[in-house]
């Protein structure tokens, strides 16, 4: 009965998204009040059907109930039910139903929350995202559906992949969907501005805290898979420039210019014709990566060609969205007038030279992403690009970002000062000369530019830091004037501060462990002693450990300092899953400060050797808690005064209130 | 103990082997010609995973290449001369930086023609919005028409 029950509401939520698509933009065009208003009740019941849906197939796999196909494919009695809740979105069809929802979500909340907004603007937007929500139910009905039925129900499940029952499912997908398709809302605002042909400075006020919430949430999923694939591997890499990783990757870099670009179009009313654009691309490359993913044409062209019906659906869904938003904003952009003059060096200046950046570096994550497919696809010759292309493009493009960034904060509107800016940053380049002689003097080994990476990520670390000394006046002005300068500060000075400080954080991990991080494989057996860095490890044994669904044969390592203290143990372990038939990598960890030592074992062979994989990773956990300081800094700015309040009329007096910048 | 062992064997053999590249057997003992074959692993895809190294797959293939590779560094070859080798042998889909041909213009070739050409459109627009700023002082009334005509509208009201 739950599952007819989740495919009928999921019905329900296509028709009303159908109504929802349709009439408020009739009543926009008639200026029919009454049709306008039917958008914000659709959007919450469409919500509340997929919301339905969703948990009726969340009831599914709590009950293991195996005469349905989805929970019998993914699911197992035996496993805990954290996984048997997290198996809901670890495969196709369950992924789907968590993307719709999460629109829905988002739909609604525009609806509840969106209060303040014009009427036809409102309107307009939901309808936009009707639009999206239709298009993937149709899709989710006709290809994925997650309700179908087995005749003769199997008592037991087919268990979940191995590598994915950890709680990184819990965390890493539904913070990336979020991301995703929270971009979906200013692709909406984005193309109702189009179809009202009007836009001005509010339209930026409005959407930016949606454009906020969905790159505070991409980064830490981006942030959170990245970590999960360093310790479920076993090997320790962070970043693989996977298609799926690039995927993720390009709606961030598209949705960081975004954010940047619309603090000019708020502030100064510029680069309007601009930002809409980066609206509909941000959303548009959400949309690819869910093709990649979804369509299995990363697999190989082949694959895809063999069972095309859902590729091809989602093939479709792209070209009429983002070709039918690219072909609107041809027509319509020439009349939306642009404002606000500046010079090359000015605040808006060094966001203009950001979105150039950014979007250069998503342009080559996107053609060297897609490149082999087409390529394949046209010709037939087949290339690869990996890992070292990606490095040699990516990387010249993030310096440049990476030292203009500090300069940035410090310049003012319209004309900047750059003498003035360079001024006050002198003793930020002065902290990254003595971190690069530093790292020169103390590291031996590793890339001869490597110490220099480490002076830019000093530099936009400590420039992140002279922007709130600047403001905040510290020691030069009383200690009690400083503390009420901190507080009066808009939140999004500390929201800019604290996403360009991680940001350097997570650069200065990513140079160590590059250049520094050292490896040691061996076969060992016990009583074994391995030395890495400062640390010794004692390989002590194995011992078998079972589990719930799975059994571990667990190594045991004392880790001792280099003086002979022992300062902790290490349980790297293999896990196999009967049911599949697979055994994973579980590796073990320790943290020093910000360093690990990581361990992970492999299959003994015949003579009962171990085969261990041990890294020494310094400053690792730099890379991801720089990721969250960058989320901090966003959400700092997203409880900013003025986003807030939002912007409708009476907010003009409020905002001229506020602290000036 | 021994017991332990076997039993622990026959559960690792069971399993098909999971993710772990590179073998301690297959290491060279020279760890400067090891740290060469290293890299050069790095380069190199194992064909049959998906955008894998053979340094990081487990993929029988890319252990056989692993070993192919540092068979070749044993036998005196240079880095390049082991890259032509697997290229020879396997086509230009074996490595993971395409070198530059004609096939492959665009990919190398649009990073720095966006960077580029959107630094050529911001300039130019800079550039035209300056001088229609300028065109736009010029046209301006001086503060003497101003009051003029403000002196003519008061004057049409008033009649």
């Amino acid at each position: 009965m739950t599952p007819e029950l989740g495919q009928y509401a999921l019905m329900l939520a296509l028709g009303l998204a159908l109504i929802q698509a349709t009439m408020p933009i009739v009543g926009a065009r008639t200026n029919d009040a009454v049709l306008m208003n039917m958008a914000p009740p659709l959007a919450v019941a469409q919500f509340i059907f997929v919301a339905i849906a969703f948990c009726a197939l969340g009831e599914c796999y709590v009950a293991s109930d195996f005469s349905v196909l989805n929970v019998y494919e993914n699911s197992n009695s035996a496993m805990p039910l954290i996984y048997r809740l997290t198996s809901i979105w670890g495969n196709h069809e369950g992924s789907m139903m968590l993307w719709v929802s999460i629109l829905a979500f988002f739909g609604a909340l525009v609806a509840v929350f969106g209060t303040n907004l014009p009427l036809t603007l409102k309107a307009n937007a939901l309808a936009v995202q009707a639009w999206i929500a239709a298009a993937f139910h149709l899709f989710i009905l006709t290809t994925s559906n997650p309700f179908l039925r087995i005749p003769d129900a199997p008592f037991e499940g087919r268990d979940l992949n191995p590598i994915l029952q950890d709680p990184g499912l819990a965390f890493h997908p539904p913070m990336l969907y979020l991301g995703y398709v929270g971009f979906s809302i200013a692709f909406s605002f984005a193309i109702a501005a189009l179809l009202e042909g009007r836009i001005d400075a509010a339209w930026a006020r409005w959407v930016r805290p949606w454009v906020l919430g969905a790159w505070m949430c991409l980064t830490l999923g981006i942030a959170g898979g990245s970590y999960w694939a360093y310790y479920e591997l076993g090997w320790g890499g962070f970043w693989f420039w996977d298609p799926v990783e690039n995927a993720s990757l390009m709606p961030w870099l598209a949705g960081t210019a975004l954010l940047h670009s619309a603090v000019v179009m708020e502030k100064r009313a510029a680069l309007k014709v601009w930002t809409i654009l980066l609206a509909i691309l941000t959303f548009s490359l959400s949309l690819i990566g869910t093709f990649l993913v979804r369509s299995g044409v990363l697999t190989s062209v082949h694959a895809f060609a063999v069972d095309p019906t859902r590729g091809i659906f989602i093939l479709a869904i792209l070209i009429v969205f983002i070709g039918g938003a690219l072909a609107l904003y041809a027509w319509r952009a020439p009349l939306l007038k642009q404002g606000g003059l500046f010079a090359p060096i000015s605040r808006e200046g060094a966001l203009v030279f950001n979105n150039l950046f950014l979007t250069s570096a998503c342009a080559t994550v996107f053609v060297g992403t897609l490149y082999p497919l087409a390529l394949e696809a046209l010709t037939g010759d087949k290339i690869s690009v990996g890992p070292p292309f990606f490095n040699s493009t990516f990387g010249p493009l993030f310096i440049p970002l990476m030292l203009v960034m500090p300069f940035g904060p410090l310049l003012g509107w319209k004309r900047g000062d750059i003498l003035s800016a360079a001024q006050r940053l002198l003793a930020a380049a002065m902290l990254s000369a003595v971190a690069i002689a530093a790292a020169f003097a103390l590291e031996h080994g590793g890339p001869v530019l490597a110490p220099f990476g480490v002076g830019i990520a000093i530099f936009v670390m400590a420039g992140a830091v002279t922007d709130i000394v600047e403001r905040t006046m510290i020691l030069r002005i009383p200690f009690n004037a400083v503390l009420s300068r901190a507080i009066g500060m808009p939140r999004s000075v500390w929201g800019t501060a604290f996403a360009h400080f991680g940001i350097g954080a997570a650069l200065l991990g990513i140079v160590s462990v590059t250049a520094w991080g050292s490896e040691h494989i061996a076969a060992i057996k016990q009583g074994d002693v391995i030395d890495i860095s400062h640390y010794r490890l004692t390989f002590d044994g194995t011992f078998d450990r079972p589990g719930p669904n799975y059994h571990d044969v667990v190594g045991h390592f004392t880790v001792r300092r280099a003086s002979g203290e022992i300062i902790g143990s290490l349980e790297p372990t293999r896990r196999t899953f009967p049911a599949r038939n697979m055994a994973t990598t579980e590796a073990a960890l320790m943290t020093r400060g910000v360093s690990q030592l990581y361990i992970s074992l492999g299959d003994p062979d015949a003579n009962g050797a171990v085969p261990v994989r041990l890294f020494f990773k310094p400053n690792v956990l730099l890379i991801w808690g720089g990721a969250f300081i960058m989320f901090l800094g966003g959400a700092l700015s997203l409880s900013d005064r003025r986003l807030r309040i939002g912007a409708p009329h009476p907010a003009k007096a409020k905002a001229a209130l506020a602290p000036a910048e | 103990m021994k017991a332990f062992y076997a039993a622990m064997l026959a559960i690792m053999l069971l399993a098909p082997s999971a993710s772990w590249a590179v073998q301690p057997d297959e290491m060279l003992p020279d760890p400067i010609l090891e740290a060469r074959a290293r890299a050069l692993s790095k380069e190199l895809r194992c064909m049959v995973c998906q955008n894998e190294s053979i340094d990081d797959s487990e993929a029988p293939l890319a252990h056989d290449l692993r070993v192919l590779v540092r068979e070749r560094l044993k036998a005196g070859d240079t880095d390049q001369q082991v890259l032509d080798f697997l290229v020879a042998r396997y086509g230009e889909f074996v490595l993971l930086k395409p070198p530059l041909s004609w096939h492959t213009v665009a990919l190398w070739g649009l990073p720095p023609a966006v960077l580029f050409i959107g630094a050529g459109v911001i300039i130019a627009d800079l550039r035209r919005r300056r001088l229609n700023s300028i065109d736009e002082e010029a046209s301006k009334l001086s503060a003497a028409e101003e009051s003029r005509l403000a002196e003519l509208l008061r004057d049409n009201s008033a009649s």
